[in-house]
């Protein structure tokens, strides 16, 4: 039953989102945009400041995750659909858990052309391994969204949420982008030391753990009025 | 206001005359000199910094699973406090930062996660101040989310290589220095209840003016 209300709620916020692409175009846009704005700012002579890759990529994927968010759950108040929801005889965590994917999803798109891309302009070995990159991304983006869809969910019948998101929202995910860009950095180096990589993943896993777990155990009383 | 506070008050501030004395008789450390006695602020600081966020976070889950409001009132003071001594714990930091390690700060976990922390507790009276109806919830929610960081702030000078001094240091202090850290620790431990108890009532002063001003209407 938990499964199958994730399930349709995947399904049902992919065929919103395929109609239009509004939030799928806008966030990569605004992904890419930034990622420019600090080639524009940090590259001089063609020469890419040293180390700065990794925390400009995780930059980029909270700021455009932040974006995501908000229009995400915007389009939800619009329609008063997020009301429909809370309604629906369906667990609230299952609820929860089929926003995560779906914001979950929408990031690991706008990863996907974001490394290519800092890649290409900071000159860094993003590519050369592949997996662990993923697995690094992976686990950050489930940590950063897990907050990001509580507190976005939570914002929806709050004032001035546009701002808030990012007030809120930053100060407590900071650690995951702190482990994100040390995972992250540690794999760009010539010599990658497989024990740092693995103490900043397995720090990311407990921050998955912890922010997931809190959420889920908060989102029903805070999503009831 | 309760019977005990003034007494608590005025204790207090004699307490807060007595312990500039205890600290400037207490002995002077053989590395760090003088510079060492803004310990005995830092430390109590940070303890009741720490302190607030728990009372914060724990209220903020009462009031979330059962909405008892006076734990909301509750909640809402002590994010004043962390905010408070934060700022208290954070100035004098760099303070002594800049005498025993040579910088004013440090991207050091202890130093980070305690930052966050505080800046947790501002975006808590950002969304209490201009989140509108309803933000009593998200604010305690948001709560929630910086209680968890107390135990990391606390054990991360266990377990990374930090500059900051471990947990290890208080329990293996000599007398001389231990009398007026305790001495100090307990003096801002009393701040911290009239504070907390003042601003409470401020709260529930609030909260009875507007019951009155609902009941008028009706």
């Amino acid at each position: 039953m938990f499964a199958r209300v994730v399930w349709l709620i995947l399904r049902k916020d992919f065929t919103v989102e395929v109609r239009s692409l509004e939030i799928a175009y806008t966030t990569l846009f605004f992904a890419i945009s930034c990622v420019l704005v600090f080639a524009f700012a940090l590259v001089q002579e063609g020469r890419a400041p040293e180390g700065g890759a990794a925390g400009i990529l995780w930059i980029a994927i909270a700021f455009a995750g932040t974006l995501a968010l908000g229009r995400t759950f915007e389009r939800e108040r619009q329609s008063e659909t997020l009301r429909a929801l809370l309604l629906a005889p369906a667990a609230r965590p299952a609820v929860y858990v089929g926003k995560l994917l779906g914001i979950v999803a929408l990031l690991t798109a706008a990863e996907i052309v974001l490394v290519p891309l800092v890649a290409l302009l900071f000159q860094a070995p993003l590519l050369g391994r592949p997996f662990w990159l993923a697995v690094i991304l992976l686990t950050g983006t489930v940590g950063f969204a897990a907050v990001g869809t509580l507190f976005a969910a939570m914002l929806v019948r709050a004032r001035s949420r546009d701002v808030l998101l990012p007030v809120l929202l930053y100060p407590i995910t900071v650690p995951v982008i702190i482990a994100g860009v040390r995972a992250t950095a540690a794999l760009l180096q010539p010599e990658v030391d497989a024990g740092i990589i693995r103490f900043w993943l397995a720090l990311l896993v407990c921050f998955d753990v912890v922010f997931v777990t809190l959420a889920l155990w908060t989102f029903e009383p805070l999503m009831t009025d | 206001m309760p019977k005990w506070f003034t007494p608590a008050a005025a204790i207090c501030g004699l307490m807060f005359a007595v312990a500039p004395v205890l600290i400037a008789n207490a002995p002077y450390e053989s590395t760090m000199g003088l510079v060492q006695k803004i310990f005995y602020v830092h430390l109590p600081s940070a303890w009741m910094f720490l302190l607030a966020a728990i009372i914060c976070g724990v209220a903020s889950v009462r009031f979330l699973f059962r909405g008892d409001p006076r734990q909301d009132r509750l909640a809402w003071a002590a994010a004043e406090l962390v905010v408070l001594f934060g700022v208290v714990t954070l100035v004098t930091g760099p303070l002594w930062a800049r005498k025993a390690w040579g910088v004013w700060w440090q991207w050091d976990v202890r130093l980070t996660a305690s930052l966050m922390g505080w800046m947790v507790a501002v975006a808590y009276l950002l969304l209490r101040r201009y989140g509108g109806p309803g933000s009593d919830k998200l604010a305690a929610g948001l709560a929630l989310f910086g209680m968890a960081n107390v135990p990391f702030v606390y054990i991360s000078v266990n377990y990374w290589r930090t500059i900051h001094p471990t947990t290890n240091v208080v329990p293996t202090l000599p007398a001389s220095f231990g009398l007026p850290l305790w001495f100090s620790a307990v003096t801002f431990l009393l701040l911290f209840v009239l504070l907390l108890r003042v601003r409470v009532r401020l709260e529930e002063q609030r909260a009875r003016l507007d019951a009155l001003y609902l009941s008028m209407d009706a």
